[in-house]
């Protein structure tokens, strides 16, 4: 196994991009021409990276399991994108955005790509409104900002509620432009299901044509997952349906290891779970907690009226309403960072005061905002999610406040990468949510975003060059090699085992068994004893699958039942990785809350002395420990301290 | 609630479908209506039956990925809202519910309730775009918009490709869809520069694909779930007739 390398760049922070640019290799015009990309993901990161790949003159494949590249899951985000413009001159600077993420992070990230993050953060604005982005504006004609949680300065760009879904059309525009140039092939309706090392290097993938089922052979001389999260291990997550870890898990099997996996993010405002026939949970976003106040009863008879529906929750007193974060947390009040906020909501309702009948919801209202600026002014900023709140639980939230709690929602963890963003294997690459490198234990909200074209746009057209100008000499990959039959049969014959198993337990049935174990054993409050737990479960539920699981249909035909049996199969096995990880990192910090350790006042307590590393994991085989490497975390620019919201 | 529901079914592009009928009994008037399906199709497993396909994948009503006609309309009975948000409580206990693919040239069935609309991304990739590469771009503030103008390109923007559209209209037209595009980078001066260029080459694409003409019916209009306007058509009438006599 080779050492773990980061290769940051020796000098200081500020300079060390610079400086890396500087001494990193190019490819000439001429030999781009003869160089192929496999890009693994349409969000973000995958169709910016592309469209920058082919601009730049690589041929590039491109591959999304849906119908188009514009249906990937970051058209889903909602409020908005970081860059330290500082238009509003309230103080901002790379600096604080880079200390911010850090913070936000709980000193679990890396500062050199966290600095470098914040650095190309104000291109990414430039890029997206030459593209015909329509930010929000002000009067003047000049571009808007909101606050989000984690930071006291407003340096959030936006789109209404649909920022994802507009920075994402931009990238899209960008890679349909590149597509009919024909730099760029298109390939939806596509799914990885392996990643083919040849020599120690990745050198293609194989896919799944979910049309026909026919197992194609790419060739490529580097490979770049961008892939996104794996948080529908939950089973209910806000997660598009279709996002799995099936591809970072592959790679993770053939050597790209996987760093920090049980970091999570658990997002405070999403709409509480109805009941047991709930296929997914839907996010409101953290840009309401700009005008929305959080809040619950603070008598305990208010609680039991309004579950009985006997009392309107309009019709509690101010005096009687508990607003426990701006309580706890006077600075920051309810923009507070996600975990924080998260574990607060619960730390009410484990106390009995959640509001619904499941005692699983707190109050985010209004009330205050619309008196203050009037319906018309919330309705312009939220209007969107208003609407989709209303038509989901049938009530108005410009009358009554909206019922929100915790859900499964990013995963900061994913595939370990070093400075270039290039995994444990040579020539495959990972970027955006689908790496670990950027947000430590906890992502702040318009962060991702930021991320995900931070990497594709910025960061690893410059980083891919330096390897690939060590390919010039390379033929075109040779989809025949034994390389590729090997992967080959392997599929063939995981799929079809699949299909002679005929049990009685459907694929979905298999996935809520796992999202309950994982929800329970390593959701928002994780023990020694839960995550020994969830290890026996997991195992025993993977073995339950291999015996019991019903596919129907077969392989040669559109079968979205056996996309979903190969993505569960990964999930098995990437569950107990995650009960690991948390198993093994004795400390709470960010996302990750180990009930055990907790300051007095219930904040994460973290262990300086021995958890300030990434925790990276080796695979061994699917039922042998996997080994664990460390990449120590310096802070040499930033102080290690307690995270204080407060004051 | 109880329900009948009458699917249609098709094993692929090359066969002919046919409705078969399904009752699915107990569901809560509070699940959406893609999670109804989820609970039929779940049935149809244990009964050692072939599930049916179905695409979707945020169900927040964004990715545009959800489709189907539920009782002749896209997107079902409520209004502004794709059929993932689409709720039980809109629907009455007894109720025969009829669900059908898009049915547009256009859009070929692959399976089920499944079609293919590659056809809108050949559209955009014919010209839905503004030509600049990536880094090299001025200040972001550099240039002033207009809030209204600024507003206006974001209505357009809105649109998620879902195909209601195009499958809503009596001459399967991609007018709006083509429209809302235009429109959005109409508005802007980033999007201006080679706005006759667009409007031509995303209108020969649409026709060449084998989408109608526009009669102005606003069934389209009626049907969109995000409340894209025909007046962003008549934008593009005027965006196309200016490239024509520019020629």
């Amino acid at each position: 196994m080779a050492k773990i390398d980061s290769k940051t760049p020796q000098g200081p922070l500020a300079e060390q991009w610079s400086q890396h640019k500087a001494t990193i290799k190019v490819v000439s015009p001429a030999n781009k021409r003869k160089l192929d990309v496999i890009v693994i993901g349409t969000g973000l990161g995958g169709a910016s990276a592309a469209a920058a790949l082919g601009e730049l003159g690589y041929n590039v494949n491109i591959f999304c399991i849906s119908d188009s590249p514009r249906r990937a899951h970051s058209i889903a985000a909602q409020g908005g994108i970081n860059a330290a413009k500082n238009y509003q001159n309230d103080n901002d600077s790379v600096y604080r955005l880079f200390y911010d993420t850090i913070k936000g992070g709980d000193y679990r990230a890396r500062e050199s790509n966290v600095y470098r993050l914040a650095e190309v953060s104000n291109l990414i604005i430039d890029q997206c409104v030459a593209q015909g982005v329509p930010f929000a504006r002000e009067y003047g004609g000049l571009l808007d900002n909101r606050s989000f949680g984690g930071s006291q300065v407003s340096r959030t760009f936006y789109a209404r509620g649909q920022t994802g879904q507009q920075l994402l059309l931009g990238a899209y525009a960008a890679l349909n432009r590149q597509i009919s140039k024909g730099t760029v092939t298109s390939l939806p309706r596509h799914e990885i299901l392996d990643i083919v090392i040849v020599d120690g290097k990745a050198r293609g993938v194989l896919a799944r044509d979910l049309v026909t089922g026919e197992i194609k052979r790419f060739g490529a001389h580097a490979v770049v997952m961008a892939t996104g999260g794996y948080g529908n291990v939950f089973f209910l997550s806000t997660n598009a349906m279709n996002s799995n870890g099936s591809v970072a898990w592959q790679a993770y099997k053939k050597g790209a290891m996987l760093a920090n996996p049980c970091f999570t993010q658990i997002h405070p405002t999403c709409i509480p779970v109805h009941g047991t026939q709930q296929s997914k949970l839907t996010l409101m976003s953290e840009s309401l907690r700009n005008d929305g106040r959080i809040w619950v009863p603070k008598k305990m008879e208010d609680v039991e009226l309004i579950r009985a529906k006997k009392k309107k929750a309009s019709d509690v007193v101010e005096e009687d309403r508990d607003y426990y974060l701006e309580r706890r947390y006077p600075a920051f009040g309810n923009l507070v960072p996600r975990d924080v906020a998260s574990r607060a909501a619960k730390e009410r309702c484990d106390a009995g005061f959640g509001v619904n009948e499941t005692g699983l919801a707190v109050f985010l209202d209004f009330k205050t905002a619309i008196n203050r600026l009037g319906q018309d002014t919330i309705k312009g900023r939220y209007g969107n999610l208003f609407q989709m709140y209303e038509k989901i639980t049938d009530v108005n939230p410009y009358e009554e406040p909206m019922m929100i709690y915790p859900a499964v929602h990013y995963t900061m963890g994913g595939s370990w990468v070093d400075y270039n963003l290039m995994t444990s294997v040579p020539g495959l690459y990972s970027i955006g949510e689908a790496n670990f490198s950027d947000h430590g234990a906890n992502r702040l909200g318009a962060s991702a975003l930021m991320q995900g074209l931070a990497d594709g746009y910025f960061v690893l057209p410059y980083t891919i060059g330096d390897y690939l100008a060590k390919e010039i000499q390379s033929k075109k990959v040779d989809t025949t090699s034994k390389e590729f039959d090997e992967a080959e049969k392997t599929v063939k014959d995981k799929i079809a085992h699949l299909f002679t198993i005929k049990g009685n337990l459907s694929v979905d049935d298999l996935h809520k068994k796992l999202g309950n174990i994982m929800w329970e054993c390593v959701g928002m409050a994780r023990t020694k004893e839960s995550l020994e737990r969830a290890l026996v479960e997991i195992k025993a539920l993977r073995k339950e699958f291999w015996k019991n699981v019903k596919v129907m249909g077969k392989n040669d035909e559109f079968n979205q039942e056996i996309e979903k049996a190969l993505r569960l199969a990964d999930f098995l096995e990437l569950g107990e990785l995650m009960a690991r990880d948390a198993l093994n990192r004795e400390e709470s910090c960010g996302g990750h809350f180990r009930t055990e350790f907790q300051t007095p006042e219930g904040e994460a307590l973290r262990d300086d002395d021995k958890f300030t590393y990434v925790a990276i994991w080796e695979f061994n085989g699917v039922d042998a420990e996997p080994t664990l490497h460390k990449e120590a975390l310096k802070f040499e620019t930033i102080k290690l301290a307690q995270r204080n919201y407060k004051d | 609630m109880n329900l009948k529901l009458k699917i249609w079914r098709q094993a692929n592009a090359k066969t002919t479908g046919k409705f078969d009928i399904y009752n699915i009994d107990n569901i809560s008037p509070d699940i959406s209506f893609l999670e109804m399906l989820d609970i039929l199709n779940n049935d149809l497993i244990h009964s050692g039956k072939e599930p049916i396909a179905f695409d979707h994948d945020c169900r927040e009503g964004i990715c545009g990925m959800c489709s189907l006609h539920i009782n002749g309309h896209a997107h079902g009975p409520d209004s502004e809202i794709t059929t993932c948000q689409l709720h039980m409580r809109k629907f009455n206990d007894g109720e025969t519910i009829t669900i059908e693919p898009w049915r547009s040239t256009a859009f070929p069935v692959i399976k089920d309730l499944v079609v293919d609309r590659t056809s809108y991304d050949k559209i955009l990739q014919a010209g839905g775009f503004v030509s600049v590469n990536t880094g090299g771009v001025p200040d972001a503030n550099a240039i002033p918009i207009s809030k209204p103008d600024s507003d206006e390109s974001m209505d357009a923007a809105a649109c998620i490709g879902c195909g209601a559209c195009a499958a809503t209209c009596k001459n399967g037209s991609a007018m709006l869809f083509v429209a809302a595009r235009v429109s959005s980078l109409a508005k802007l001066p980033q999007g201006k520069v080679e706005g006759a260029r667009r409007a031509k080459a995303m209108v020969a694409k649409m026709d060449e694909l084998g989408f109608g003409n526009c009669s102005n019916t606003g069934a389209c209009e009626a049907e969109c779930p995000k409340l894209i306007s025909i007046g962003h058509i008549a934008r593009l009438n005027r965006e196309f007739l200016s490239a024509k006599l520019q020629d």
